[in-house]
């Protein structure tokens, strides 16, 4: 069931009130990043910045010992008798791949856990849902919520201002 | 707030008149006027530039001008230009990001776009250099049948990973943040293909909350990230300088005033574009004056920080005591290319000190005029760089001039023609502002 509001705080009053009315398989749609939704929506979790902090340190150590092992084992180059780790030369590169898997892996972190590409989606049936990235911010509680009621959550969502609502099959 | 309340500047500025101005440019049918002028000037320059490639396939880098002691030349001149240019998106994308700057948001994806185009047409530079561009693959560490490895102690080799990344990262910032305006696209087009074209390239975004908490999460990471990175890669292309020995080259101050100088001509290039760009669409209430005014101060301080590097340079040269470092600032100034010289400091250091009347700051035209002067003062300094350090330096029976030929010009005009082609096809294809985020800016602003 999706209600859709004119206004970004209204959409978060009532995200507030579903919450606290016990309703916790819910989902909000909005035109553009609405900070308090997160918390109330309970999407917080850490899992990309992790993600991204071992992309970087698999790059940083995967560029360093390249350049350790090709020039300290496989490929000793005897350039005036300087050290064969000559590691001060090697940060550049390890910098930049640090960079480069960090950068790599965060937007594969970010698709995977949006769960996208993923063209199609049951809320594109809404037949207003074009306006979701324009001027509307949706609110959309899921059918496989445990006290979800197709009765009660329409006669809930109807008192929270909604400008129309609809059932969204899937 | 309305500490940044002039930034928008519409009359009754709502959401779906942000998405009309700015998602309407790409889905409009047929093209206006200035569009196809400007698309008939660039497009044969980009001929220009493939023929001119082709001619260099043929017969080698022989068709330049290059000739010992001068082997950089032109092309290492536009590489560093090129790659200048592209600091102002990843600066204004990133670091005014960190720095909470909410002008930001009306500017960004059109400087981002900027950086890639420039960072391509400064990667064509050096592998078209390389004598066999055909094997420029060699520079990547991958197992060969020659048991070899890169030389990663090279500057040069930093250069590869430092650009190969910058282009990477640069390509995942720019569209990360384009999903939600391709989304947005999809929502807005009319016809059959435009709906399934960027409905596959948004690749399904809806605007959850959850996508948004994600996206937010990774773009200020990628902010902290590409921040550190565009100081880096500047600082890698003057390595390529400073870590050698010839005078003029070999000095410590290279790498800020290098980040500094491509910050700079970035910002004098993003003036260029977005002029006229603001002017055609009508952009002026969301690019306003008080963005060109902005704009233009950071071009101020960063154009008094690259005359305060061609002022130590020749303090430290003199201070120095050494005998070919108190050469070059003879050669430099009254040498065979001392007129580069003076036009280099009357286009960087004296046209710039305009910029401090507030009125010129807000003056379209005269800023559109300075910008291109700044980027003609800016590739003067790489020529000075590159070309005048070069042909004298040590002994005087090595010395020579370096002549560029008609194909040194050509490839040159040539990447400007292959740069405007693909800005304008860009502005015609992708939204060119990040609407979700001057939306978000007009919600904080009106509460």
């Amino acid at each position: 069931m999706a209600a859709r509001y004119a206004d970004k705080d209204q959409l978060v009053e009532a995200a507030r009130l579903a919450r606290s009315n016990g309703y916790t398989r819910m989902e909000a749609y909005s035109p553009f990043p609405v900070e308090e939704l997160f918390e109330i929506l309970g999407h917080k979790d850490r899992r990309l910045p992790w993600a991204v902090f071992f992309g970087g340190l698999t790059g940083c150590l995967a560029g360093f010992f390249m350049q350790f092992y090709a020039n300290v084992f496989d490929d000793k180059l005897n350039i005036g008798g300087r050290p064969f780790n000559s590691w001060p030369a090697f940060i550049p590169i390890t910098f930049e791949l640090t960079v480069l898997f960090a950068a790599i892996t965060g937007f594969v972190t970010l698709l995977s856990r949006c769960g996208l590409p993923e063209i199609y989606h049951p809320v594109f049936n809404i037949p207003t849902f074009d306006r979701a990235s324009l001027d509307s911010f949706f609110l959309c509680i899921m059918a496989d919520d445990p006290k979800f009621n197709i009765e009660e959550v329409s006669e809930f969502l109807k008192k929270t201002n909604a400008a129309d609502m609809n059932r969204v099959e899937h | 707030m309305d500490k940044h309340e002039h930034f928008i500047t519409a009359e009754k500025p709502d959401y779906a008149s942000i998405d009309r101005s700015v998602i309407g440019i790409p889905l409009e049918k047929g093209f206006r006027r200035p569009w196809l002028f400007v698309f008939a000037v660039a497009f044969p320059l980009f001929i220009v530039l493939q023929i001119s490639i082709f001619w260099l396939f043929v017969k080698g880098v022989g068709i330049w001008g290059i000739r010992i002691p001068v082997g950089w030349g032109f092309a290492i001149i536009n590489f560093v230009w090129w790659i200048g240019i592209g600091h102002a998106g990843t600066f204004i994308s990133a670091f005014l990001f960190l720095l909470h700057q909410p002008w930001r948001a009306a500017i960004n994806r059109f400087a981002e776009t900027m950086t890639l185009f420039a960072v391509m047409c400064a990667g064509m530079f050096p592998i078209l250099h390389l004598g066999r561009p055909q094997r420029f693959y060699w520079m990547v560490p991958y197992p060969n049948t020659m048991g070899l490895w890169p030389q990663f102690r090279s500057p040069l080799m930093w250069d590869i990973f430092a650009v190969t990344t910058y282009f990477t990262v640069s390509l995942l910032f720019w569209y990360t943040g384009l999903l939600p305006d391709l989304a947005s696209a999809r929502d807005r087009a009319q016809t059959y293909w435009k709906k399934r074209i960027y409905g596959i390239l948004s690749l399904g975004w809806r605007g959850a909350a959850v996508h948004w908490e994600k996206f937010n999460t990774l773009y200020l990471l990628l902010a902290g990230i590409s921040t550190p990175l565009v100081v880096s890669v500047h600082t890698v292309v003057s390595f390529d300088f400073a870590s050698s020995i010839v005078p003029g080259w070999h000095t410590t101050i290279f790498p800020p005033y290098f980040v500094a100088g491509a910050i700079y001509s970035g910002f004098a290039m993003v003036l260029t574009l977005m002029i006229p760009v603001r002017k055609i669409y009508h952009l002026e209430s969301i690019i306003t004056e008080a963005h060109l005014d902005v704009m233009a101060k950071v071009t101020l301080t960063t154009g008094l920080i690259v005359g305060y590097g061609y002022m130590m340079e020749m303090f430290i040269a003199w201070y120095s005591g050494n005998l070919y470092e108190h050469f070059l600032i003879k050669n430099v100034t009254t040498g065979p290319y001392g007129i580069m010289y003076w036009m280099l400091i009357l286009c960087n250091v004296i046209a710039v000190q305009i910029l401090w009347f507030p009125q010129v700051r807000r003056n379209p035209v005269i800023l559109f005029i300075l910008s291109i002067i700044f980027n003609i003062g800016m590739w003067l300094e790489r020529f000075v760089i590159v070309v005048v350090s070069l042909h004298r330096d040590f002994m005087p029976s090595a010395w020579a001039m370096y002549y560029p030929t008609v194909w040194d010009w050509s490839t040159y005009l040539g990447t400007i023609g292959f740069f405007f082609v693909a800005i304008l096809i860009f502005v015609r294809t992708l939204p060119m502002i990040a609407s979700f985020e001057v939306k978000e800016l007009l919600t904080h602003e009106h509460k």
